[in-house]
């Protein structure tokens, strides 16, 4: 294996520019997707677990839904076919005056993927609490708001935070996915500048070293 | 809403079945190859042997700390350069794919090997068996046992991780999907139907998973 | 045949036992009571090596537990040891819990190690349940089992950490019979309990314990009669008056 190595062009413009570049939209991307993933999560999840029947249902039918298909094929369906199957109105402003359409969709895409995995940790989180617990919650009057309120999400949060971190360095790394519709992210811009400049390991090195960085530093952070 | 035409994918079905051929193939080499190999860097990291078990844990953390698709690009790249001759993208990517696993494999081994009873082990002890004898006889069947489910569970997250070879155009039932949806113009139809076929296959295995956990959990 | 001198242990910067010394001769009975977190569990547990101490030595039969070297899967095999939690093998049959340690520690044939299986099942009164996994036994049975599996090694003194304390209370006698049988054909036992009675009936001494120390060690009936610390008093009018 003979290779040269030149790792001064990560530092030649316009490369540079396209790894922070590429950096910005990563942290974009997953950042503001971990934000509203993390709110439905938490209501689907929530919901799984209440005793009603019809809500209960509909998370589990949410969470089935959206874990069995990959996100790929997610990505693909919010991005092509789902300007076709809107109203036609709404499916022209979609293509053509939609600010952003490929952040926005790689944003709705992986929110409502990872909303499913959020949920299943905090069902998880929620039915580890000892049943007892909320038996004597019951017994004491509290209603199903309270019982939640004060004592299975106190407790299970604990629980769920590990779980949660991962789930949230996963939506860091799934970013990438949204390559395929032309988000030029991190790991677009490391294969671009590949391409140009036939300096793959220096390239790819660059963007693997950024990626750890951001687990490191979200890591410690949780 | 355009007039749906599914006739397409009827007579595109031959081509689209090899794509999924060539998925359903590449996860199944894939998930042996992971477990392997995660078994391998499980066993390093419990060696005991400093360097050895830093070694495999260093991997582990770097390799859960990237993009898949980073790593597909990787030893896309990687790979002809090092056996000095192109291999062709399955290859490529069914290493990828063996590399990238056996860093979840082995995670999952571990905490598999965790969740077994400290005084499990204390017992062994107390009857003077040794470590290996320990491990061999009593910790490891009972991680195993616990973790079947999640290794099955690996494997449905691992299939819908083949799809993401379509970043090297590698013709598996996403490409091949895409190929028929750009061609025919078909978009709709065809994701939403590769969309089905996963789902349909996905539901299963963790229905088959949920059937699992129940049985051993009475 | 146990000697514990000026055991002490830490857990981070938390002492767990301190400045203990006691020790147990051949064929005695030495029950070691206290309240909870007072260090019983801990002590038995360094007796057989299973926890490190920081300071002191415990030698039992002769060879130095908490010495560097000591080959302590050989001394163990000698120590039979029974757990709060049972700790039988739940993917292994009943016969496989009693053989496995005999076959893999002892070196003995498959068929010399059933045959002793079987007799010691039979002293516990199990012989029917052999190929039982020991999911399908009740606790009470599952201590027995434990104990039988802790005998089928030919221990020269048995240890107890709270054998009954997880079980229910119907299944609390069968348990301490087996254990009554076993003190008086001569078994030297140390047994952490709070079954006062058990004490009472069979132990020559009693340990009592708080908060990591050894508070008092004397005859049983010293013990009971005449309690000399304000401490045993308390815990004896607690456990014992109702």
């Amino acid at each position: 294996m003979n290779y040269n190595w030149n790792w001064s062009v990560l530092v030649t413009e316009p490369y540079l520019d396209w790894l922070i570049s590429g950096f910005y939209w990563t942290i974009s991307v997953a950042l503001v997707a971990w934000i509203f993933a993390f709110s439905i999560g938490c209501l689907v999840g929530i919901g799984r677990t209440l005793p009603n029947k019809f809500i209960a249902g509909a998370c589990t039918c949410y969470v089935e839904l959206f874990r069995n298909v990959p996100l790929l094929v997610q990505m693909f369906l919010w991005y092509f076919a789902m300007p076709e199957a809107l109203p036609e109105e709404w499916g022209r402003w979609v293509k053509r005056d939609m600010p952003n359409p490929e952040f926005v969709t790689a944003v709705i895409a992986l929110s409502l993927y990872t909303a499913s995995r959020v949920a299943e940790q905090v069902r998880a989180g929620i039915e580890a609490v000892p049943k007892g617990l909320a038996a004597a919650a019951k017994a004491h009057g509290h209603g199903v708001a309270q019982t939640y309120r004060y004592i299975l999400l106190p407790i299970s949060l604990r629980m769920v935070v590990p779980p949660m971190t991962s789930e949230f360095l996963t939506v860091f790394k799934n970013s990438s996915l949204a390559l395929t519709i032309g988000l030029l992210e991190l790991t677009a811009q490391s294969q671009q500048i590949a391409e140009y400049t036939f300096r793959g390991f220096e390239a790819f090195t660059a963007a693997t070293v950024i990626y750890v960085l951001i687990a490191l530093v979200a890591t410690v952070a949780m | 809403m355009t007039d749906f035409d599914f006739g397409v994918i009827w007579t595109s079905l031959p081509f689209l079945w090899e794509g999924l051929q060539l998925s359903l193939w590449l996860t199944f080499l894939a998930v042996i190859g992971g477990i392997v190999l995660g078994t391998l860097l499980t066993l390093a990291r419990l060696s005991g042997i400093l360097p050895l078990a830093l070694i495999a844990a260093g991997y582990v953390n770097l390799i859960r700390s990237v993009p898949l698709i980073l790593v597909i690009f990787w030893f896309y790249f990687l790979v002809p350069l090092v056996l000095g001759r192109p291999v062709g993208s399955f290859y490529s990517a069914l290493i990828a794919f063996v590399l990238f696993e056996a860093a979840y494999y082995s995670e999952i081994m571990r905490a598999g090997i965790q969740s077994v009873a400290k005084g499990q082990k204390f017992a062994g002890q107390s009857t003077g068996l040794g470590y290996w004898q320990i491990q061999r006889h009593i910790i490891l069947p009972q991680a195993f046992r616990n973790m079947i489910p999640i290794l099955v569970t690996q494997g449905i997250i691992l299939f819908q991780d083949t799809s993401l070879v379509f970043v090297v155009s590698l013709r598996d039932f996403m490409t091949t999907s895409s190929i028929v949806a750009r061609t025919e113009g078909r978009l709709v139809e065809m994701y939403v139907f590769a969309a089905l076929v996963y789902f349909v296959i996905c539901f299963t295995g963790s229905v088959l998973v949920k059937r699992m956990r129940d049985r051993m959990a009475t | 045949m146990i000697d514990i001198e000026n055991v002490s242990k830490w857990y981070g910067d938390f002492q767990v036992l301190k400045d203990c010394t006691s020790q147990v001769t051949q064929k005695e009975v030495v029950v070691v009571c206290g309240p909870s977190g007072s260090g019983k569990s801990t002590l038995i547990k360094c007796v057989n090596g299973l926890e490190p101490v920081q300071q002191g030595r415990i030698v039992v039969d002769g060879a130095d537990i908490t010495a560097k070297g000591t080959d302590l899967t050989a001394l163990r095999a000698r120590i039979g040891m029974v757990f709060q939690h049972f700790e039988l093998y739940p993917h292994m049959t009943v016969r496989e819990n009693l053989c496995l340690a005999q076959e893999k520690v002892l070196k003995r044939s498959r068929d010399e190690a059933v045959s002793r299986a079987e007799l010691f099942l039979d002293r516990v009164g199990l012989s029917e349940h052999i190929d039982k996994h020991p999911g399908q036994l009740s606790g009470g049975q599952q201590q027995r089992v434990a104990i039988a599996r802790s005998l089928v090694m030919d221990p020269i003194v048995m240890l107890f950490d709270e054998p009954t304390s997880a079980l229910d209370p119907e299944m609390i006698n069968e348990v301490l019979d087996v254990m009554v049988e076993l003190a008086k054909e001569g078994m030297t036992m140390m047994v952490v309990t709070h079954e006062m009675g058990f004490a009472k009936k069979v132990a020559d001494r009693v340990i009592f314990m708080d908060e990591g120390a050894i508070v008092e060690d004397r005859s049983t009936e010293d013990f009971f009669g005449n309690p000399e610390s304000d401490r045993a008093k308390d815990f004896l009018s607690k456990i014992l008056n109702h």
